[in-house]
């Protein structure tokens, strides 16, 4: 148990750094609560996976410090961290029976036999293993293997944070939910830490209590689903999570105003918008857009009907704007208006929110 | 699925068949032949029933000569394959070294197996070659024509020489396709390395290891050309393996049918070990 705080890391694959763009990892300041569950959500290649393995120890930074309870661990390997990881592939020892997969950690730390099994017992019945725990491991299927990798991880008591990289990917549909409740039934019985490397929001929103948003190496936000939802700080966060993501659409600001193809556009940020410069946008999303008898004006170009809402596409000039409309409710056919909800509408100043 | 009944497609079955009839099954027939017969020139054959098989299988000489291929083989093989693993492992797995190395292992398997024999014939001679030269230099009494231990230890030397490279390539290429993630488990459930080999590095490598085996097995059990050149099989008859001693018989005396008998047991001892080698290696897979 720690709280692990990370203190102006950055990472580079090459031996020499120069632009910013060489770094795999810019630096960053971060801090994770013991027992939080945070998910850690961007595109393939944004650089989780390198901040995954910096926390673990399987890589050392090229630049910062990682510190457990203050103490610095930037240089200490994975086994003297106290970490467990998950990894995207289930890896399981082939050869060993699931119980032995399972005592292979403590025995390893050498931990009288006893302990082993009281403890391996408890973990496989946690984890629904007990009925296959002399069965081989190679012949489980590829979610009782990843239970495996999670169980190794949390038969050690002295576990500081329990890490995911991915490890749904190879999981049939079905069985993705099972497992997900399953880590959040865990992490709400055992308080450990976790986090949760993803590029899926689903599986991310629902997990995490705190979900740490990164893009080409960068942590763009940290918060709760409901803020990364209602509040994202970049245009990034905003059309990465929601299905579908934000409407991000130019606009000039203008005695304190921000105009959208010539419409004045009520924001929540018009106090302070005076002072704005550089490339000015506005997001709003589909959820806080509606039809109205006046405001911006569209014409409807494609409705896709979703189930309990459909998603309605519209286009302003070369801008598209995109809208849920509830079933039931009518699509104007011609002269359209659209409204956008002031409250939700926020104005981005190259692509980062203006306070 | 319903199969599709087309007897057109035997025509194309039929180039293969002809082949595989030619260059296997017919050669093979007639050396069964050849067993059951019995010959006192002229082209003349008579009827000899099991006969020369009784004779291969109660002789003295095939005896002998069968318990020193299999003393030959077995003995390679636990030289080879662990020293190949123990190579693969201590082999770079990235950078410019990588390919330096596979070239260097790699090199022994590109020559000829006369050449081979040749080479180790020359370098084994007490009084001009460097390694029986500096043997005796150093004070040990090493003559390979002479005494049948040298004569054993120079050609099994020979043999590691020639073909430990190829347990290495296998053995190589099955670890370089053990994804990091497992030593990254491994490092963060505390495995020292010798529990890294045992648990994760053997089980992975069990497939090319069966293969590797398997291949060192058949070869060195029908191993000819190598003893051949560097011993002759001798000092007397003390390294004719199975393939000397089939010759000797076949084309020094002309025995057809005791020679034909014999490559017969000759082959199914190699089909029956090698089944046995695999059935045993793969046994756990079913589970």
């Amino acid at each position: 148990m720690a709280k692990i705080t990370l203190e102006n890391l950055g990472h580079s694959y090459m031996p020499n750094p120069q632009a910013p763009s060489d770094w795999a990892l810019k630096q960053l300041n971060l801090d994770w609560d013991d027992g939080g569950a945070y998910a850690l959500l961007g595109p393939s290649g944004c650089g989780k996976t390198t901040l995954l393995s910096i926390i673990s120890g399987l890589l050392t930074p090229s630049a910062g410090r990682v510190l457990f309870d203050g103490q610095d661990v930037t240089h200490l390997p994975p086994d003297q961290r106290h970490i467990a990881q998950v990894f995207q592939f289930p890896v399981v020892y082939d050869t060993m029976t699931v119980y032995d997969n399972l005592a292979f950690p403590l025995r390893n730390r050498h931990v009288p036999e006893a302990d082993v099994d009281r403890r391996v017992r408890e973990i496989a019945e946690m984890i629904d293993l007990t009925h296959m725990l002399k069965k081989r491991a190679a012949g489980l299927t590829a979610d009782g293997k990843q239970k495996i990798s999670l169980g190794r991880g949390l038969v050690r008591s002295d576990v500081n944070v329990i890490m995911f990289d991915e490890p749904l990917t190879v999981i049939d549909p079905h069985l993705k939910w099972l497992l997900r409740s399953k880590l959040k039934e865990l992490h709400q019985r055992l308080k450990i830490t976790m986090i949760y490397v993803t590029h899926d929001q689903t599986e991310a929103l629902t997990f995490a209590d705190r979900v740490v948003v990164m893009n080409l190496g960068e942590v763009v936000q940290v918060g709760t689903p409901v803020e990364l939802f209602e509040r994202p700080q970049h245009t990034f966060v905003g059309h990465f999570i929601g299905s579908p993501g934000m409407n991000v659409l130019p606009c000039t600001i203008r005695e304190g105003k921000a105009f959208f193809d010539g419409t004045a556009v009520p924001t929540a940020t018009e106090s302070s918008l005076d002072a704005v410069s550089g490339r000015t946008e506005i997001g709003v999303r589909p959820e806080f857009v509606n039809f109205a008898d006046k405001g911006v004006p569209v014409r409807v170009t494609k409705v896709s009907d979703a189930g309990r809402f459909r998603i309605v596409e519209t286009r302003a000039g070369e801008a598209v704007i995109k809208l849920l409309v509830n079933e039931g409710e009518g699509i104007p056919a011609d002269d359209a208006h659209l409204a956008f909800a002031q409250s939700h509408t926020q104005v981005y100043r190259d692509g980062w929110i203006v306070a | 699925m319903n199969k599709t009944i087309n007897n057109a497609a035997w025509i194309f079955v039929i180039p293969v068949v002809a082949l595989v009839a030619f260059n296997a099954i017919i050669p093979l027939m007639t050396v069964v032949n050849y067993s059951v017969q019995e010959t006192f020139g002229d082209n003349v054959f008579f009827w000899h029933g099991v006969g020369w098989f009784q004779d291969v299988l109660e002789s003295r000489r095939f005896h002998d000569s069968l318990l020193r291929q299999l003393g030959f083989t077995f003995t390679i093989l636990f030289i080879e394959v662990p020293l190949g693993v123990a190579i693969a492992l201590a082999m770079p797995r990235k950078g410019p070294w990588v390919s330096v190395c596979l070239v260097l292992m790699a090199l022994p398997l590109l020559i000829p197996w006369n050449v081979v024999g040749a080479m180790w014939n020359i370098f084994a001679l007490p009084d001009i070659g460097l390694l029986g030269r500096g043997l005796n230099a150093l004070g040990f009494d090493y003559n390979f024509t002479r005494q049948p231990g040298d004569a054993w230890f120079t050609l099994i030397a020979m043999d590691v020489w020639h073909w430990t490279s190829l347990v290495v390539l296998l053995a190589y290429a099955g670890l370089v396709s053990i994804p990091d993630a497992y030593y990254q488990a491994a490092k963060i459930d505390g495995a020292k390395p010798l529990a890294i080999f045992r648990f994760i590095q053997l089980p992975k490598l069990k497939r090319v290891l069966t293969i590797a085996v398997l291949l060192r097995f058949m070869d060195s059990f029908m191993i000819y050309t190598e003893p051949f050149v560097l011993t002759g099989g001798g000092p007397g008859n003390s390294t004719t393996l199975l393939s000397i001693d089939l010759v000797k018989i076949a084309l020094g005396q002309f025995d057809l049918g005791p020679a034909a008998a014999m490559s017969l047991i000759y082959f199914l001892i190699i089909l029956l070990l090698s089944w046995i080698f695999y059935t045993l290696m793969m046994r756990n897979e079913a589970q």
